[in-house]
C-alpha cells in the first residue's frame, strides 16, 4: 500500500488568522434514515454520539458526527481508524439500507485560527452566508467562492473547513487572500 | 437578489447556493403518449410575469431539490415546498392568494 498524504502537505500561511492545512483526516460518509431506530442505535454505538440535529455538529473526543442533509452525516475519526469505524457500521447496519464509505482522501481539511470575529470574516468574504450568526455546534455546507465546502467551529476563534481534494490548492490560496494583511473589515466585531 | 429557503435543511441562501431546475409539476409524456402531449411536455413551458412555480436544487448545501412559489416580476418567495408532491400544498397556495388575489397558473388557482 502506498504512503497516504494529504493534499497540501500541512501547508501553512499567516495574516488576518493562521491557516493551516490539517493533513489527514479519517472522514466517513454515512447515510440511512435517521428515524430507524437500528440507525440511530448503530450511530451511538459506534461513534459514541446521538445523531445530530439539523446542521449541527456532535463532538466526542477525536471523533465528531455533522448533520449534512436529511439523510446524510459526515463522520470525522482519525486517518487511520477510518476504515476499522466503516466496517464496524456496516456490520452494525447490515440489515439496513444505508451507505458508509471512507472519503478520507477525497478530501482537503483546513484550520482558520485566530480572534473569532477575524476567523469568521475571513470566511464571510468568500462565502454567501450571515456569519454573524454563526458559532460552534453549528455546520454549513456551501459555495466557497467558486467550489463546494462545509465549515464548522470546534470552539470560538477556531473554525475547520471542508473541500474536495482537488480544489484544495484553490482554496488554501483563496483563504491567503481573504485573510491578507490590512483587509480587515471588521464588520463582525 | 433571490433568497431561498431550503425546505430540507432549513438554510436561507441566496441563488447562487442552488441552482434553478426549470418548471414546477410537469407530467412526463413519453412513449404512448400523442404528438400534442409530446410537444406539450417536451417544449412548452409556461413564462408569467407573476407567480410562477418551480424546482430548485440546493446545489452547494444539502444537495435536495425541492419547489419554489415566487413572483418572477419582484423576486418574492412565497414559499419552497418539499419535492415530493405533484402539486403546490394548500398552505402556498393560501399564502400565494393572500398576497395576489386571483392568481392562476396552469391548472392551479
Ligand atoms: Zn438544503
Amino acid at each position: 500500500m502506498s504512503k497516504a498524504v494529504s493534499a497540501l502537505a500541512g501547508a501553512k500561511a499567516s495574516g488576518l488568522v493562521a491557516i493551516e492545512e490539517r493533513g489527514l483526516q479519517g472522514m466517513i460518509t454515512l447515510r440511512g434514515d435517521f428515524a430507524s431506530a437500528a440507525f440511530k442505535k448503530a450511530v451511538k454505538a459506534v461513534l459514541g454520539v446521538d445523531v445530530p440535529g439539523q446542521r449541527a455538529v456532535a463532538v466526542q473526543g477525536e471523533k465528531a458526527v455533522a448533520w449534512m442533509s436529511p439523510d446524510e452525516l459526515l463522520v470525522m475519526v482519525p486517518h487511520g481508524e477510518a476504515d476499522a469505524i466503516v466496517d464496524a457500521l456496516s456490520e452494525a447496519l447490515k440489515a439496513e439500507h444505508h451507505l458508509a464509505v471512507n472519503v478520507s482522501d477525497a478530501r482537503a481539511v483546513f484550520r482558520l485560527s485566530g480572534m473569532d470575529a477575524l476567523v469568521r470574516e475571513v470566511i464571510a468574504k468568500v462565502a454567501p452566508v450571515d456569519m454573524a450568526g454563526f458559532g460552534p455546534g453549528q455546520i454549513r455546507r456551501t459555495r466557497i467562492s467558486q467550489v463546494a465546502g462545509a465549515f464548522w467551529q470546534p470552539e470560538a476563534g477556531v473554525l475547520d473547513l471542508v473541500c474536495f481534494r482537488s480544489v484544495a490548492q484553490y482554496v488554501f490560496d483563496l483563504l491567503k487572500v481573504s485573510a491578507m494583511d490590512g483587509s480587515e473589515v471588521g464588520h463582525l466585531g | 437578489m433571490l433568497t431561498l429557503t431550503c425546505p430540507y435543511c432549513g438554510v436561507s441562501g441566496e441563488e447562487t447556493e442552488f441552482h434553478a431546475g426549470g418548471e414546477a409539476h410537469l407530467k412526463r409524456f413519453i412513449s404512448g403518449s400523442t404528438d400534442a402531449e409530446f410537444d406539450e411536455y417536451m417544449f412548452l413551458r409556461e413564462n408569467p410575469k407573476g407567480v410562477h412555480f418551480e424546482r430548485w436544487r440546493h446545489v452547494y448545501g444539502c444537495g435536495k431539490w425541492f419547489h419554489a412559489a415566487r413572483d418572477t416580476n419582484t423576486l418574492e418567495v412565497f414559499g419552497t415546498y418539499s419535492a415530493q408532491v405533484s402539486e403546490p400544498p394548500k398552505e402556498i397556495k393560501d399564502k400565494i392568494s393572500a398576497k395576489r388575489p386571483g392568481w392562476s397558473w396552469r391548472n392551479f388557482k
